[in-house]
């Protein structure tokens, strides 16, 4: 994933979004070294040097990730810029991506070994370091720096369980947004991979949601990990055929129910909560 | 988005794939009218934008344009799976030889497109996968390169088809694929696609659902017409992500993931929530409109708003649902939980503008909530 502390281009950072997301970065320690808008070469934005282009951009600073504040349809212009110039992580944020685009980005980024981060996704923090997105990093009640890795589809739920958390006195090694489309360039099983490695990470809280794969596919790893997972599934009410709000979470065919992943993650060792206050109860109890 | 199945078909059609002659119509008298126009036997099938309408008496075989008549009269203005059918596709019978099944779709697994043929088609193909899977050819494809035709050819081959048919049918599934990235498609299938006894490739039906997120650059695609309650419509009419349930906790959250959440939990605690709504994302700016549609249920018998923020702010929602209350002045009880960017004044605002005491812990505010309903005595409209 992210191991060390990365120089970020951000790519968008002249409109609105762009511009307040990295000044609230630049306070919190996040080493923005460069923004990108088209013909927008030469400006400032909160310090930061502006470049027309990525490769400008790469000509004069070094960047280890892109976090892209444009709107969906410009996305893919601007995910395969980075990607052909050599950026080794891109964070796609904007939901509502087609997601023919994003077949196109991930098949490239696969091609180019370049990570992918979303899209559809609030981004990443660690606590104490820096964050990169929309995740408002320097909350101290959902953020504390700790040995708890989280990483969650949904942004909103992954703010709930983080309060609870740090309410509880855990702090987090990362918390890693994946999105809430049914394609993301960085999969729950990416993720728990990550963490078991990570030597700053003693167990892992795994929040999914209804709808594809993810959930299934990580929890064929679990049984691999010498950490303990914790997990709690959103959706346990979805009715079959409807899109919960997010693109990716839906339940078709009878597949994808919160029950399958539940039963898929349990048999795997995970344990697994039934409401989000529970995911901390877990965790004391390992 | 649903393309329903003449719109779907005229899309394919004009892609260079065979579809039965054949037009649609809104009464009998025009059943009649192009059923005239065909020979032999037709088939009436009603429009509706969704799927299994065989199996719900929407597809009716026709032998003469009198019976075409009559089974238009029956249809039109009936229900089917929630719709009120008024229209009826009316086309020509082929002379089948063989039935296949043939999609494009998009495989999560992959994270690309996914091709499925099979000689067993006019059938669910789960169906077919889960009883014989060996009659199931499943190929995922390189979007970057494409579907070959190398390797439509050994698709085509692999099938127990008459070799004479293995050229028409790699060229029509390299048209499919085409299609599949022109219309940004999530599913494009044909089933069935027929052999007919003259060895052509018909497509009997056709089923295509465009992206949302990519409607914005299909023009062709034409005005859809939306699915679900009448609530649940209006909802989409307005851009919100609303789904309609049975229960009487009307649930307000921000975020997919939180309301979600939210729901279980209220079913957790032994209540029922009334609907899914978000006011997270690009609609936290909306809370308003997004109270009036969680009150216009008659449902609901009291009020969970349940925020964390992140990337919305919960004092903006706030804002927002206190001039809806004001407005509204809906007599149900309402329980809060506030947290994240923005709670301090989110939670002030509640506490002077609607004397309400914000929960501290969710489960608390969900206990209230499913308390609330259970002792409501009003009768809201």
């Amino acid at each position: 994933m992210i191991s060390s502390k990365p120089n970020v281009l951000v790519q968008g950072i002249t409109g609105s979004e762009g511009t307040y997301w990295t000044e609230q970065m630049l306070a919190n320690g996040t080493s923005v070294v460069a923004g990108c808008t088209p013909g927008k070469g030469g400006q400032e934005v909160a310090g930061v040097p502006v470049y027309s282009t990525v490769v400008e951009a790469l000509v004069q600073h070094p960047i280890d990730l892109s976090v892209i504040f444009v709107p969906a349809r410009f996305v893919k212009g601007a995910a395969v810029e980075a990607i052909e110039a050599g950026v080794p992580s891109v964070i796609v944020l904007a939901e509502f991506v087609p997601v023919h685009d994003t077949m196109e980005i991930l098949a490239l980024a696969r091609r180019a070994e370049a990570k992918l981060i979303g899209p559809n996704c609030p981004g990443i923090v660690f606590p104490g370091r820096d964050f990169v997105g929309i995740m408002p990093g320097w909350s101290d009640r959902l953020f504390a720096p700790g040995r708890i890795g989280v990483v969650s589809r949904s942004g909103s739920l992954g703010a709930l369980i983080n309060l609870n958390l740090v309410a509880g006195g855990f702090g987090q090694s990362a918390f890693l947004g994946l999105g809430g489309d049914p394609i993301v360039g960085t999969t729950f099983r990416d993720a728990l991979e990550w963490f078991e490695t990570d030597p700053n990470t003693d167990a892992v809280v795994l929040l999914g949601e209804v709808g594809g794969p993810m959930e299934e596919s990580a929890a064929e790893f679990i049984p691999s990990m010498s950490k303990p997972v914790i997990a709690f599934i959103a959706g346990q009410n979805a009715p079959e055929g409807k899109k919960m709000g997010h693109a990716g979470a839906m339940v078709s065919g009878g597949k994808g129910t919160a029950a399958s992943k539940m039963a898929a993650l349990a048999e795997a060792g995970a344990h697994v909560a039934s409401v989000p206050s529970e995911v901390v109860e877990l965790l004391r109890a390992l | 988005m649903f393309v329903e199945e003449h719109d779907a078909k005229q899309l394919i059609s004009t892609g260079g794939i065979t579809i039965p002659q054949g037009q649609t119509v809104q009464t009998p008298d025009g059943a009649y009218g192009v059923a005239n126009g065909i020979s032999g036997a037709v088939m009436v099938k009603a429009q509706v934008p969704t799927g299994k309408r065989g199996k719900g008496g929407g597809i009716i075989k026709c032998d003469t344009p009198d019976d075409a008549r009559e089974a238009a009269e029956r249809l039109l203005g009936s229900e089917l799976s929630d719709f009120t059918i008024d229209r009826v596709l009316v086309e020509g019978c082929a002379d089948i030889a063989q039935e296949l099944y043939a999609a494009i779709t998009i495989d999560p697994v992959s994270g690309g497109p996914l091709l499925m043929l099979s000689t067993e088609g006019g059938m669910d193909i789960e169906e077919v996968h889960a009883t014989s899977p060996d009659k199931v050819q499943m190929v995922t494809i390189d979007i970057e390169s494409g579907l070959g035709a190398g390797q439509a050819m050994d698709l085509a081959v692999e099938t127990d088809l008459d070799p004479q048919m293995h050229v028409p049918l790699a060229g029509m599934l390299l048209t499919l694929y085409g299609l599949f990235r022109q219309y940004d498609a999530e599913l494009l299938e044909i089933n069935p696609l027929a052999v007919t006894l003259s060895g052509e490739l018909v497509a009997l039906d056709c089923k295509l659902v465009i992206d949302d997120n990519a409607v914005f650059r299909q023009p062709g695609a034409g005005p859809e017409r939306h699915i679900g309650t009448a609530l649940e419509i209006e909802a989409k009419e307005q851009d919100f992500l609303f789904v309609e349930l049975e229960g009487d906790v009307g649930v307000l959250a921000n975020g997919a993931g939180l309301t979600m959440s939210t729901m279980d939990a209220v079913t957790a605690h032994g209540g029922s929530p009334a609907n899914f709504l978000e006011v997270g994302g690009m609609a936290y700016k909306r809370a308003t409109p997004a109270l009036a549609l969680v009150l216009k249920n008659p449902n609901v018998k009291s009020l969970l708003v349940n925020l964390c923020g992140a990337y919305a702010r919960t004092d903006v929602i706030a804002e927002g649902l206190i001039a809806g209350f004001h407005e509204l002045k809906p007599e149900l009880d309402v329980s809060f939980c506030i947290h994240g960017t923005g709670e301090d004044r989110a939670q002030q605002l509640v506490r002077d503008e609607l004397g309400i005491e914000p929960h501290e812990s969710m489960d608390d505010a969900v206990r209230e909530a499913i308390a609330n309903a259970a002792a409501y005595t009003g009768s809201r409209p």
